[in-house]
């Protein structure tokens, strides 16, 4: 055991950057809600980009490591202590054997609601096709297939030699996703664009939208001004990407996310892009949402450029040594 | 289907390609063959792809490769003429214990239908099924070619659990559920096959889009020995692979 939970938080999941490959056979990707920010913790820690991680919905989690790691929680600014002591975000912290890590509910969710305990090492669970990821419908994954509870002992991996060097690490601003929360989301053009009335398609991307309350990993559903179809809202059930943009028969938006399922029989309008579904993935119910279209090019020159800082980081970490006396 | 299959967007890290606006078997199997062409071309940046009814989705990760580049590379696959010689079929032998405790619903089926349980079985196990695709839950298949007069509405008020293996009807839609799951399909039997089982790395779902299906009827005792030997490990399903004289397949 390496780590004993005690409060296990409102949504407390084991991810790592997914399950791809069996989507064909029914199976959903699942994955974190915010992957940027997964990544950029797992390099912070010198650990493989893929090690998997906890995700906290919302806060309220608490665990004792029995064993000494280094720690960074990343994605939306739910505060954390250690052993009692603020333990800012986005900055690598020396955790020793018997200390009580908690991360708390913050008083508004401005800075989002979506953060990830990376540790060094990696959560350790056992690897079901291909990915430690939890997908709780399915009951697949992660610990044991669901959300971490109570009394649950959770194992760290082997950590990366030389991983106490990178405590005292800290993520510089600007590589940091979602540090513009009302910046509007970027969508591309669904597959079934053309069977919305043009009045339609301006309602969706001049109008705001507001998250209501049905959120959870597997979609976002949005309330505001109706999308019109020209006629009908069913088309034969084919593929869904992360950020898919369906609009069933009543008009309101819902974005698919992490836990989306593999196929589904409404028109899609639209495609959030990769970068804005993390941003979105940071937003609770009554956040003001407006779709702004972009090009393919513009979306992908997002992730190229993610990949270039992530890079920048991983250089950063690597001539970084921890001021810390052993 | 159209003459040409059509190249569409779906945000910046997939493309999809639609071969149809309607459900055609000839279409799914150009599709199945564009898949698995895509497939063995191992392409770098591809993450995976996803055959639905008509068309299929393409994966892929736009820092390792452009949305120019993909659809070159599929463009140039779909010209490659499929390999002709006569369809050849892989076909799955699925055996189903009919009626009883493991279909509680013959008794609607046979009412609506107007067919005795003998008959519907024998009309449900007299053709080859062709799985268009995989969804709804890991494992579960979309088959198509229900004998029209097997037809039979939805439950009107679906089950909360309905045990993983049961053979069902809805509409003109027949099917196996893969796991454990709530539904609203008319069960008229049950197979012993393990499904989905996410621990073959490899083939974590019995049924792949493409496989045709073959419906065998089984007696209580048959249930339980192969229900004993898939527990243990033991049981190979029944698969081959049959001519079927229509036109170019390419499962070789």
């Amino acid at each position: 055991m390496s780590f004993l939970v005690e409060k296990p938080g409102m949504f407390t999941i084991v991810q790592d950057l997914g399950r791809w490959g069996h989507q064909s056979r029914g199976l959903t990707v699942s994955g974190p809600m915010d992957p940027f920010s997964l990544r950029l913790g797992n390099v912070m820690l010198g650990n493989d980009e893929n090690d998997a991680a906890l995700e906290l919905a919302v806060g309220g989690f608490e665990a004792v490591f029995q064993r000494e790691c280094c720690v960074v929680l990343t994605g939306a600014g739910l505060p954390m202590t250690i052993n009692g002591c603020h333990a800012p975000t986005w900055t690598v912290h020396y955790v020793h054997a018997d200390a009580r890590v908690a991360v708390r509910v913050p008083p508004s969710f401005a800075d989002g609601c979506r953060s990830y305990l990376c540790v060094s090492g990696g959560i350790d669970v056992p690897i079901v096709m291909g990915s430690r990821s939890t997908f709780t419908r399915g009951k697949i994954g992660g610990y044991m297939g669901r959300a971490l509870t109570a009394g649950d002992a959770v194992q760290i991996g082997p950590p990366a030699p030389l991983w106490r060097i990178s405590a005292g690490f800290t993520c510089p601003d600007r590589f940091r996703p979602g540090r513009c929360r009302d910046e509007p989301i970027h969508a591309m053009d669904g597959p079934q664009i053309d069977s919305f009335t043009d009045a339609g398609v301006k309602t969706f991307y001049n109008e705001t939208y507001t998250v209501t309350d049905k959120i959870d990993r597997m979609g976002y559903r949005l309330d505001g001004p109706v999308i019109a179809h020209k006629d009908g809202a069913d088309i034969i059930s084919d593929g869904i990407v992360h950020g898919s943009v369906q609009v069933p028969g009543e008009g309101k938006p819902i974005v698919l996310m992490s836990d989306r399922q593999t196929t589904g029989g409404y028109t899609k309008i639209a495609v959030v892009s990769t970068w804005s579904a993390a941003l979105l993935a940071q937003k609770t119910p009554g956040a003001a949402v407006r779709f702004h279209r972009v090009s393919e090019k513009e979306a992908a020159g997002y992730l190229t450029s993610f990949e270039n800082d992530l890079r920048r980081l991983d250089e950063m970490r690597a001539t970084y040594r921890s001021r810390r006396i052993w | 289907m159209y003459e040409t299959p059509k190249l569409l967007g779906s945000g910046d890290s997939c493309l999809v390609v639609e071969f149809s606006d309607a459900i055609e078997i000839d279409a799914n199997i150009k599709l199945q063959c564009l898949r698995h062409a895509l497939d063995d071309l191992k392409i770098k940046g591809v993450r995976e792809c996803v055959p639905t009814y008509r068309s299929l989705s393409i994966h892929y990760d736009p820092v390792k490769l452009s949305r120019e580049k993909l659809e070159k590379i599929v463009s140039r696959s779909l010209e490659k003429p499929v390999e002709s010689g006569g369809a050849l079929k892989r076909v799955l032998v699925m055996p189903v214990a009919y009626g009883g405790e493991y279909g509680p619903d013959m008794a609607n089926v046979s009412a609506h239908t107007g067919f005795d349980e003998a008959e519907i079985v024998k009309r449900h196990t007299a053709r080859d099924y062709y799985c268009y695709m995989l969804g709804f839950t890991p494992g579960f298949s979309y088959l198509g070619g229900l004998d029209e007069a097997l037809a039979t509405p939805r439950l009107a008020k679906p089950r909360t659990l309905i045990p993983a293996g049961s053979v069902g009807i809805a509409g003109k839609q027949t099917g196996a559920y893969s796991i454990d799951s709530p539904g609203g399909w008319q069960l008229i039997g049950r197979t012993p096959l393990l499904l989905f089982d996410p621990d073959d790395e490899q083939n974590p779902t019995l049924i792949d889009a493409g496989d045709w299906i073959r419906f065998r009827s089984i007696s209580r005792d048959e249930f339980e020995s192969i229900g004993r030997d898939v527990n243990a490990g033991t049981y190979k399903p029944e698969r081959f692979v049959e001519r079927d004289g229509g036109d170019g397949s390419c499962h070789s």
